[in-house]
């Protein structure tokens, strides 16, 4: 058998087409381009959010924005103090902590610690579908029934109010609880339980005492992205919580939340560069904000129970 | 240890020729100045325990070893006298002259068993299609595979059992006409009777390729190989005729290990 | 210390299944609300459901009104997004699991894409209105609310491709490379085809994101009265606009549309995902 040539040559070597390494190192470059298109999007959501940000105020003082507490950057007298839109964000994002917190715990515990592996099979997979139900359904369920609802038991309950949509926010993101949390639990090492059985502990005290300490770590993480989640939520609140900027705590009485204002103004004809036009950049800032704040929150939670084995 | 470089009649021409490698991970050095010679159309054993570096070795010759981002290595590999190290040289073009046969056998899953042995040639796009059956027969007739599979060629290639499974990447391998084949204790997850029929594949192969087997079972070692390394912490303890290294060992390490003294 | 005598046993007992019950409750309380959810919608919708619903157009007088442009509209939407998207995000998965393991610059777009994953939608809306119908003056067409949602569900392509590529054994790509292959060859010819039910799976996944959102196509200016088949180069609609138009309106007639389209949606959706399924379970049985 003759040698054959360890150099690459380069014409054709004879024995059909070979991939020259030029090709390869240009494919390697596409892949990358590709990669860094997200390096691209996120410089590029704080480009626009920052320059239209940045004309808003110029036009309107921070003392304003932070300052004054009424929201009416369309009428004639224009407040635009963001606390109402802030207000109703917070309140309807705690209202669906307040409901997914206790539901996403408990049944992360029943998946991880006490259902039997059949009815895990088909419960947890069973629990991802109220995830997967688009939020402009849910919207339209907290209008059209769950607030008929609550007005035959909550007395004074308006048509739109925060209590129905902070509802069915909490059931629709209280899978994204019980699925992180659940993963905590189960990162808990056996040997912890079985040190507590050992001990004479039954079941209960052990989840209470052994288990959940254990996995506070990723417990927090779970509940500061619904957080985030909640805060960024549009379309229920936007169609069954009202388009009034209140800055209240009242559950009962319609309010506009930070997404809700910008889907209002996106409705309309707002022509660009005027100070409507800004309002929603200024408002998407601070949402972007808050929402980032919670998501690096939640991931320092997250890395601190990787890194310590769910060890508060 | 000074390199063994007999030169008793009868002895073919070196195919490739280690010169002072020495290489290793990070850190660590696993091996330290080998020097030696692999002859052309013979099988070369490399026996020695675990983690003397008989594996890096093996792959130092067909650059696979430098797939590992932390992988360091010194010193020349010769095939038909050009260094493989060499700038100008390109690994890819290498290894379909030198190719490898794995501890445990990988088919690829996806494909069938006729795409198997044809996914080198495929792999590197030097497959012409008129000459498809041909190859297949002629690969899978020399790892003594055709019989059992000829008339299931469209069966996936994870359906076959182990040592077919092993039979069927030498196949794959020899499908692309190398001239060397480096084994990587390719009997060590099967059981002894494919064990034995790959052994007695080796008999034939030897005519027309050069083979270089990693095992750490002695007694293969003196069925298959002519000439025979032993491996030690790294160094080439010795390298001699089969028979010699084993009934004559000339370094006390090489006897100890032999005769289970360690290892 | 007494061991337990049986009453306290008994409580203990008794306290155990109520907990249990309590957990299991937690469970069963939102997928009981989920079926009412899907139940009501049904109720409210099913008896607007007939072929001139489907195919006729948007109308003042909501027994006349139907969701053709819509639903065309929506199909075109994640048809084109998941041509924008899928190619994009699997070859930034390739790139991430198998050339950049170690640099730099993977590391900087792995922590990039994580984040983008928490940006609410309605952020992209904001992006794409900017950049997609003003700055690259597409206007409001189809092609602007595609490339937004694209950029939206990127992050959910790339994370399914990556967990894909990942179940290919490490050994494959050695056999392959030992044949002679270069690493594009090995993993074009290798691992990509091993990792299709999962990549496919991920596309799925992400088209079926892309069809329900509603909050960013408003923004980058999907309208809502349209009586004529978008193309390309129109204005256009989509099925979960034309739901939050019909539920902004007070009369119940209009109601009972938004609860039949609704049930489009949802059908649609259900399609999707079984297809996923279905193509998962096929690849994965030929392994």
């Amino acid at each position: 058998m003759t040698p054959r040539a360890l150099i690459r040559l380069r014409a054709r070597n004879g024995r059909g087409r070979a991939a020259t390494p030029l090709r390869e190192r240009l494919i390697e470059i596409g892949l990358l381009a590709c990669g860094a298109l997200s390096v691209l999007v996120t410089a590029g959501i704080l480009l626009v959010l920052a320059f239209e940000t940045f004309s808003f105020f110029g036009r309107v003082s921070l003392a304003e924005f932070f300052g004054d507490t009424r929201w009416t950057p369309l009428f004639a007298d224009k407040h635009v103090g963001i606390w109402p839109l802030v207000a109703g964000t917070l309140l309807t994002s705690a209202i669906a902590i307040a409901v997914a917190l206790p539901f996403g715990l408990l049944a992360a515990i029943y998946l991880s610690e006490l259902a039997s592996p059949r009815a895990r099979r088909i419960l947890k997979p069973t629990l991802e579908l109220l995830a997967g139900v688009p939020t402009i359904v849910y919207g339209t369920f907290a209008l059209v029934f769950v607030t008929p609802l609550l007005q035959r038991v909550v007395p004074d309950l308006a048509g739109f109010n925060a209590l129905s949509p902070g509802i069915v926010m909490g059931f629709m993101i209280m899978p994204m609880i019980s699925s992180l949390a659940e993963d905590a639990l189960y990162a808990v090492p056996g040997s912890l339980r079985e040190a507590s059985y050992a001990l004479g502990s039954s079941k209960l005290p052990t989840i209470f005492r052994v288990v959940l300490p254990s996995a506070t770590s990723g417990i927090a993480a779970a509940v500061t992205l619904a957080i985030s989640r909640a805060i960024g939520e549009t379309m229920v609140v936007t169609i069954a919580a009202g388009q009034q900027p209140n800055l209240t705590l009242d559950p009962r009485v319609p309010i506009e939340t930070m997404t809700a204002y910008i889907v209002s103004i996106s409705k309309g004809d707002t022509p660009t560069g005027t100070l409507e036009y800004q309002t929603i950049f200024a408002v998407g800032s601070m949402l972007f904000l808050m929402t980032f704040a919670m998501n690096a929150i939640s991931h320092r939670m997250a890395r601190r129970l990787r890194h310590g084995a769910g060890q508060a | 240890m000074s390199p063994h470089r007999t030169s008793t009649p009868g002895r073919a021409r070196p195919k490739i020729v280690a010169d002072e490698v020495t290489a290793g991970f990070g850190d660590k050095t696993v091996l330290r100045a080998i020097s030696m010679e692999i002859e052309e159309n013979r099988v070369t054993a490399i026996i020695g325990p675990s983690g003397c570096g008989k594996s890096t070795f093996i792959r130092c010759i067909n650059r696979m070893h430098e797939q590992s981002p932390i992988a360091r290595i010194a010193g020349r590999v010769l095939l038909d006298g050009q260094d493989v190290y060499d700038r100008s040289v390109d690994p890819v073009l290498l290894r379909r002259r030198v190719g490898m046969v794995f501890q445990k056998p990988n088919p690829f899953p996806t494909m069938s068993i006729r795409d198997n042995v044809l996914a080198g040639l495929r792999l590197t796009g030097t497959l012409r299609r008129k000459a498809a059956t041909e190859v297949v027969e002629r690969s899978l007739g020399q790892a003594a595979l055709w019989d059992e599979v000829k008339d299931r060629l469209d069966d996936p290639g994870g359906s076959l059992s182990g040592g077919q499974q092993q039979r069927l990447c030498i196949a794959r391998a020899l499908a692309v006409e190398p001239e060397v084949l480096l084994m990587d204790e390719p009997c060590s997850a099967l059981d002894p009777i494919a064990t034995a029929r790959i052994e007695d594949l080796l008999h034939t192969l030897r005519d027309h390729y050069t083979i270089v087997i990693v095992t750490h079972n002695m007694q293969q070692a003196t069925r298959v190989s002519d000439r025979t390394a032993f491996f030690l912490g790294g160094d080439l303890v010795e390298l001699a005729a089969t028979d010699d290294l084993f009934t004559r060992p000339r370094d006390p390490r090489t006897e100890d290990y032999i005769t289970g003294k360690f290892g | 210390m007494r061991a337990p005598g049986p009453a306290q046993r008994r409580r203990r007992r008794t306290g155990e299944r109520l907990f249990f019950l309590l957990c299991l409750a937690s469970v069963l309380v939102p997928l009981a609300m989920l079926a009412t959810l899907i139940g009501d919608v049904v109720l409210d919708g099913a008896g607007r459901l007939s072929w001139e619903f489907l195919r006729g157009t948007p109308s003042r007088r909501a027994s006349a009104a139907g969701i053709w442009p819509a639903l065309i509209g929506s199909l075109t939407l994640i048809g084109l997004t998941a041509l924008l998207a899928v190619p994009v995000g699997v070859a930034a998965a390739v790139y991430l699991e198998e050339y950049g393991r170690r640099s730099r610059m993977a590391g900087i777009i792995e922590v990039n894409i994580a984040n983008l994953a928490g940006v609410p939608s309605i952020i992209y809306g904001l992006l794409g209105l900017e950049v997609f119908v003003r700055l690259f003056g597409m206007g409001s067409t189809v092609v602007a609310g595609a490339c937004t949602l694209a950029l939206l569900v990127l992050p959910v392509v790339i994370m399914a491709s990556r967990e894909a590529l990942r179940t290919a054994p490490d050994a494959l790509r050695e056999g392959a490379v030992a044949l002679g292959a270069t690493r594009w060859q090995a993993i074009r010819q290798v691992v990509l085809p091993l990792a299709l039910p999962g990549i496919l799976t991920g596309a799925i996944l992400a088209v079926a994101r892309a069809l329900g959102e509603t909050a960013p196509l408003i923004v980058v200016g999907a309208v809502v009265f349209i009586t004529f088949t978008p193309d390309l180069g129109s204005q256009y609609t989509a099925l979960p606009i034309q739901i939050f138009n019909w539920v902004s309106m007070p009369q119940k007639a209009f109601l009972d549309n938004a609860a039949a389209a609704i049930v489009v949606l949802l059908v649609v959706l259900l399609l999707l995902s079984s297809t996923a399924i279905f193509l998962r379970n096929k690849y994965q049985a030929r392994l």
